[in-house]
């Protein structure tokens, strides 16, 4: 079997849906913020098999994909901090039990 | 590459850079807004000289230096500007990390900038994510329970719309091999219909779109992280969510929807549908969970959803008329000007009153009009603005918007809207009987420094000069808008 560019897009969609999945489902915040960088792989398999099947003079989708991990890492540093601070004041990083704000 | 061009952001920059060092060194924190300001100043003087000229295109057509960008940085430094003359006395309460709140409201503004000059999906995402992540930060800068809740809902949710946007960016990519807007719109303009309908995949890709960047500006059904941060966050930045971040959703979803999808025009219409079926459910669902609201800042929460859906009726115009006219677009440009100094004057509002009352409930705004007359009278003024009653600025805003939607065939998505700013009088109004004709809770007065007197006066002065002669910033707006004609 020759592997093609479907099979990475199909990855990636799996990929894609199994962390939308675990950020619905899961409790934990830290385990929804690893889901969230699932996500974001899953596009970034997709920018660079498009990259590579589609325009393959250019580096275009790997560019996309470099700082797509770099803003991730930023993004996640910042969702560790303000998971720190929630910890400090519940003991507890269930999401479901941070529940002070609803309707 | 002419660097001259990129003064307004290095000037804000280098600002942000300079409040955070200052931090350390001075004893007297009040510099530090004073020197935020001061840089705003600077950056709004240099993109005011700017404004009308045409310009290249710089960082290897990265960013465009055009009036549309050069409108909404004026209208993002001046919100900029508001908010933190009316943070002084707030922040002033903190005891550390002041220089940090103003040098993260001014990167997130320049997060702002980029994102109403971008036009490549790579720099829209950075640009995107420029500004959340700076608020996410400021979100949750009070470290209370309520403030780090917010800020935990708007990260996650926020995390999960820039990848649920970044899928959409992936898709258009794969499916023309372009990220630069313009060459997007040339691929898909050289291939034929049947072609584009037999790959969902871009299609896809353009529905996520939408999908990531209604997170931005609050629209229904990506709405459901507003109210709450709109409640825990501190009051200034909630302001400066409701306005800026929406209005620069807003600025990108006008330039990529009409640079890279705009030109086949069943493409164009289909999104406008799109825009218009949220238009109908961001009002009507904005509009009915406000009514039972007990605290104001949620009430303003709801309120700014429903606001969203008004706007959306402008950019269902615009796909409508596919580029043979700009009335959606310079009509949605008005309404976030207008809109700018509404929501903020209301909030400012709020700020004084919740600095003396240290409450939020609605209930505790009774008898205010006697405690505090004027602070009650521009509330008042705000909200009537906020309904689209004359002689404020919001009712120009929603006309010129409504016509443009007539005009261009959607008459029944006006009538939705003009029911439902029937139905958001009552909330509104509701607001003003409780500060007009309650009993009053106890006599005294509230009291408000001069900055935030100052920012609420402005406001007010906006308010009431575009409601009264809206004929100059509509002509500002057309004028921005006229990139958007083939």
């Amino acid at each position: 079997m020759v592997i093609g560019l479907q099979h990475y897009l199909i990855l990636s969609a799996v990929l894609f849906s199994i962390g939308l999945y675990g950020v619905l489902a899961k409790r934990n915040a830290v385990i929804i913020l690893m889901c969230v960088e699932l996500m974001l792989n899953a596009v970034n398999i997709t920018l660079v098999a498009f990259s590579r099947y589609v325009v393959p003079a250019m580096l275009t989708g790997q560019v996309f994909a470099i700082f797509v991990i770099v803003v991730a890492a930023a993004e996640v540093a910042v969702g560790l901090a303000i998971i720190f601070a929630i910890y400090r004041g519940l003991e507890d990083i269930d999401v479901s039990k941070i529940n002070l704000l609803k309707w | 590459m002419n660097l001259a061009l990129f003064i307004p952001e290095i000037a804000l920059l280098a600002t942000a850079a300079i409040v955070i060092l200052l931090d350390l060194f001075i004893e007297q924190k009040r510099w530090l807004a004073q020197v935020s300001i001061s840089g705003l100043v600077i950056s709004g003087g240099v993109a005011i000289a700017m404004w009308g000229g045409s310009y290249p295109a710089i960082f290897n057509n990265m960013l465009a230096v055009d009036n549309f960008a050069l409108f909404f940085k004026m209208l993002f430094l001046g919100v900029a500007f508001l908010v933190i003359l009316s943070s002084t006395d707030y922040v002033s309460k903190f005891s550390r990390f002041q220089g940090e709140y103003y040098a993260l409201v001014l990167l997130a503004t320049l997060g702002m900038m980029l994102m109403a000059a971008t036009t490549n999906l790579i720099a829209i995402y950075i640009a995107l994510e420029l500004t959340s992540i700076s608020l996410y930060a400021l979100v949750g800068f009070l470290k209370d329970s309520k403030s780090t809740e917010a800020s935990l809902k708007y990260l996650l949710l926020g995390a999960i719309a820039s990848a649920v946007l970044l899928y959409g960016m992936a898709l258009v990519f794969g499916f023309t091999g372009k990220t630069q807007l313009s060459e997007i719109a040339q691929v898909l303009q050289a291939l034929p219909q049947t072609t584009l309908l037999a790959s969902p995949g871009l299609l896809l890709g353009v529905v996520l779109l939408v999908a990531g960047f209604g997170f931005k500006i609050a629209a229904v059904p990506f709405q459901m992280w507003v109210p709450d941060v709109y409640e825990g966050a501190p009051t200034p930045i909630t302001a400066y969510l409701s306005v800026a971040s929406k209005a620069a959703g807003f600025a990108i979803i006008l330039r990529v929807f009409f640079s890279a999808f705009g030109i086949p025009v069943w493409l164009s219409q289909n999104w406008g549908l799109i825009f218009a079926s949220l238009a109908v459910i961001s009002m009507t669902i904005g509009n009915i969970t406000a009514i039972p609201q007990t605290n104001i800042k949620r009430m303003l929460g709801y309120s700014s959803i429903a606001q969203a859906g008004y706007l959306m009726v402008g950019l269902a115009a615009m796909g409508m008329a596919s580029g043979i006219s700009i009335l959606g677009q310079s009509g949605v440009l008005f309404f976030l000007t207008s809109y700018a100094f509404t929501n903020l004057g209301a909030f400012i509002a709020v700020i004084a009153i919740s600095n003396k009352l240290d409450s939020d409930l609605i209930a505790d705004y009774s008898g205010m009009g006697k405690r505090a007359p004027l602070l009650a009278l521009a509330l008042t003024l705000c909200l009537v603005s906020l309904i689209g009653m004359p002689p404020a600025a919001g009712f120009m805003a929603k006309f010129y918007i409504f016509n443009a939607a007539v005009q261009h065939g959607l008459l029944w998505l006006v009538i939705i809207a003009v029911i439902n700013s029937v139905i958001s009088a009552y909330y509104y109004l509701r607001v003003v009987k409780v500060m007009w004709l309650g009993e009053t809770a106890s006599a005294e007065k509230v009291p408000s420094s001069g900055a935030l007197r100052l920012a609420l006066l402005l406001c007010c002065l906006g308010v009431l000069l575009l409601g009264i002669i809206p004929g100059y910033a509509m002509g500002l707006a057309q004028f921005a808008a006229n990139i958007f004609v083939y």
